[in-house]
């Protein structure tokens, strides 16, 4: 029987999976956004597992909302990006340090 | 209104005109104001003394204004006129009207004339507001004044940095002096509950005998008091050991001397004695500690005075010395006499100094005598005032049929009898020491006027004259002549075709006047400060004079009344010797003894000692506040410590700020792990 636990473990292992792709990758910014969208998708997991645990539907309603502002993000993020490489011509992410002033 | 308002507060104005407003109405403007008050003072002044000689008139005070009232301090703008005080009216109005008009000669080339005249009618008022004193508060106010007066006229040319040096150094030296007359006052207030000086004197004899804590030890009221103001006193008539700063004060221009530092400022002391004399009347340790003070200055400054060759330097000493015979006159209890000395002395003082100026004035700025000589030709009249002024200074006279003498003759001899008729063991010594002093008196001011006027002309050798001879005319001011020339060097001979003017009239009329001064003064004036059946009704318990000791005076044994005219001819006998007939043989006799012309020519190593003592320490102390305190305390860890923490910090907030975005990632992170944990942790409990 799959449990709460698994669920969580689940998405606690993509959580790990998410952040380490932010901090250990060096290549791509895609690569970045892909991790961001991991993480939420772990948040999104717990949300609902303890929703249907708890017999309560609020996380679900919020899972949508998350849903929402993950895809939004991911097409801000896209755009950033397109016009940043037409700028720079590199998405490398050891290139992206324009915010040191 | 009493005419002394007038000779106290228009010298005041006359100052403010002359210096606030002297770049508008011009110089001369404020020459004719300035000079015109002290001459109106003058005018007045002599009726208000001739009043008291006939004794037509007693003590006065006049009223001015309310001062400061605080508890039972209660102190009062008030000018006090009685015997002593037109004494120094007279001395001091005279002298100033004199020294203003012959700077009219002697300061023509000067630019900043009407600052120069402001400062002396400055002085003019503070000394009158001194010696008018009703008050010692009101005392404090004058002598701090005639100080300022002093510092602004030894630094009146301010661009020469040895008249800023002895400015400071006049500045300095009276601060030690009026530390002790400022604890003098205060503790007289702490005794006597007022400051007014008849009110003291008055309650000064009951005070005979109490004690006082002084310094942790129980000691006699009338003795500290009396100390304490005699420091005062010690500082502004530069007695050993605060008498440094005189000779030093000849940095400023020659009448500055003649006024300041000979006639009227360097005798408030004696006056300020003179005015309390009944206060030391009841301590007899105070009265033998000025006694020995007063005679170890005397011989101290006569023996420098012979080793001195800058002529200024010369006369500097010799007022040292002459101030040093008033101090022990007033010690032995004949403060008649030491005001007739301050009196007389004013008058032939004044004309030696502005007698040396014109000298300097012809020699165009020179003032090292060996490069003088010969000058009695040239500059006559300045030559026949000077031999007055000197008769003067060394007492010339003869006691037969009532006395006829120069005015020194009297005041002198009248205080080696008093010291002599004393009779204790200081007055004793101070007899033989004022007498040894009065030959060397005798030699150095005849060595003065024979190196000056007489034997033959050495003034190829100066560089002033020199420079008067090709054509560099007009350097406005006289540069000292360096006294520490090699005093064996050998005198070049000759005029360099230079050719000595005599004085302007306006300089010329004011010697006279005061060798007049000095051939009369004594003559005319001693039976009023010295006399004893007259004397008294002078002085009417103005100050403690005895007329017990006057009388002794009068009957001492022949041979102690003629030791002075003994040993002033033995002086000018031992100064023709060596200048006239063996010219040169003063040479030989500092070869046979180096070690004291040495000690003798460097002033008795006072300076080296103070610096040794006062300067060196002062200056380690302060470099090791500066160094130690200042830079390595509290910049280090203050201002510059702030500094040096905000660059560090700043270089690890830049190291923070990579542009990465994993970094920020990252601390985003951590920051959300400590904020979870504590949420977990702490916040939970």
């Amino acid at each position: 029987m799959i449990g709460l636990t698994h669920y969580l473990t689940v998405a606690a292992i993509l959580f790990t999976i998410g952040v380490l792709g932010i901090f250990l990758n060096r290549r791509n910014v895609i690569l970045m956004l892909m991790a961001i969208e991991l993480i939420l998708l772990a948040v999104n997991i717990n949300l609902v597992a303890f929703s249907a645990y708890l017999g309560d539907l609020t996380g679900q309603v919020l899972a949508m909302f998350v849903l929402t502002v993950a895809a939004a993000e991911a097409a801000i993020g896209l755009a950033i990006l397109v016009i940043f490489f037409r700028r720079r011509g590199s998405i490398a992410v050891d290139d992206v340090n324009r915010m040191h002033g | 209104m009493h005419p002394v308002l007038f000779i106290v507060f228009l010298p005041l104005i006359a100052a403010i005109i002359a210096g606030l407003f002297g770049r508008w109405i011009g110089k001369t403007p404020a020459k004719v104001v300035t000079t015109g008050a002290l001459m109106i003072g003058a005018l007045l002044s002599w009726p208000i003394f001739f009043q008291y000689i006939s004794g037509g008139a007693g003590p006065v005070v006049v009223p001015v204004l309310k001062w400061m009232q605080s508890g039972t301090l209660n102190v009062d703008w008030a000018l006090r006129v009685d015997s002593l005080t037109a004494v120094m009216l007279v001395v001091v109005t005279s002298v100033s009207s004199l020294v203003h008009l012959y700077s009219w000669g002697y300061m023509a080339e000067d630019p900043s004339q009407p600052r120069f005249f402001a400062y002396l009618s400055l002085f003019s008022f503070a000394m009158l507001m001194l010696v008018t004193a009703d008050s010692l508060v009101q005392m404090f106010f004058g002598w701090e004044g005639v100080g300022l007066a002093s510092y602004l006229l030894i630094g009146f040319w301010y661009h020469k940095p040895s008249a800023n040096a002895a400015a400071l150094k006049a500045f300095v030296v009276n601060r030690v002096g009026d530390f002790g007359f400022s604890l003098g006052i205060f503790g007289t207030f702490l005794v006597f509950g007022t400051v007014s000086i008849p009110a003291i004197l008055a309650a000064a004899p009951g005070m005979a005998g109490s004690t006082i804590g002084f310094a942790g030890m129980r000691v006699d009221t009338m003795t500290v008091l009396c100390l304490l103001l005699f420091v005062g006193a010690m500082g502004k008539s530069a007695q050993v050991p605060l008498h440094t700063w005189l000779p030093d004060a000849m940095e400023g221009p020659t009448p500055v001397s003649a006024l300041i530092h000979a006639a009227t400022m360097v005798t408030a002391g004696v006056f300020m004695v003179c005015r309390l004399s009944p206060m030391f009347e009841v301590s007899e340790t105070a009265r033998t500690v000025v006694t020995y003070i007063g005679a170890l200055t005397c011989i101290f400054a006569a023996t420098v005075g012979c080793a001195q060759n800058d002529i200024k330097r010369v006369i500097a000493y010799s007022t040292c010395s002459q101030l040093g015979y008033m101090f022990f006159a007033a010690g032995v209890g004949a403060y008649g006499a030491a005001m007739f000395h301050l009196f007389t002395h004013a008058f032939f003082k004044a004309l030696l100094f502005l007698g040396a100026g014109s000298v300097i004035h012809a020699m165009h700025h020179e003032q090292d005598m060996r490069y003088y000589g010969a000058l009695r030709k040239a500059i006559p009249i300045t030559f026949w005032v000077m031999v007055v002024g000197t008769l003067a200074i060394t007492g010339v006279g003869v006691e037969v049929g009532g006395g006829f003498g120069f005015a020194g003759f009297w005041s002198k001899d009248a205080i080696l009898q008093s010291a002599w008729a004393n009779g204790s063991v200081s007055g004793t010594i101070a007899f033989w020491t004022g007498s040894l002093a009065a030959l060397l008196t005798s030699f150095y001011s005849w060595r003065l006027i024979f190196l000056t006027f007489f034997g033959d002309a050495r003034w190829a050798a100066s560089e002033h004259i020199q420079h008067a001879v090709h054509g560099h005319a007009d350097h406005p001011d006289e540069e000292h002549g360096d006294s520490s020339h090699d005093p064996h060097h050998v005198a070049v001979t000759g005029t360099a075709g230079y050719h000595p003017h005599e004085s302007p009239l306006t300089m010329l009329v004011p010697i006279v006047l005061l060798a007049i001064g000095a051939l009369l003064a004594g003559q005319i004036f001693h039976p009023t400060f010295i006399g004893v059946e007259s004397a008294p009704e002078y002085w009417r318990g103005i100050i403690a004079f005895s007329h017990h000791l006057a009388e002794a005076a009068e009957s001492t044994p022949a041979w102690v009344k003629l030791t002075p005219t003994i040993v002033m001819l033995l002086g000018l006998w031992i100064a023709w010797n060596n200048y006239i007939r063996h010219p040169g043989s003063a040479d030989r006799f500092v070869g046979y003894l180096p070690g004291v012309y040495r000690f003798v020519a460097n002033k008795w190593y006072f300076d080296e000692l103070f610096d040794r003592i006062f300067v060196r320490p002062s200056l380690w102390l302060g470099r090791l506040f500066w160094h130690r305190g200042d830079e390595k305390t509290i910049d280090r860890f203050g201002p510059h410590g702030a500094a040096y923490a905000v660059g560090v910090s700043n270089r690890v907030t830049y190291r923070l700020q990579t542009g990465y975005l994993y970094s920020y990632a990252l601390v985003m992170l951590l920051g959300l792990i400590g904020a979870a944990s504590w949420a977990i942790w702490w916040a939970a409990k």
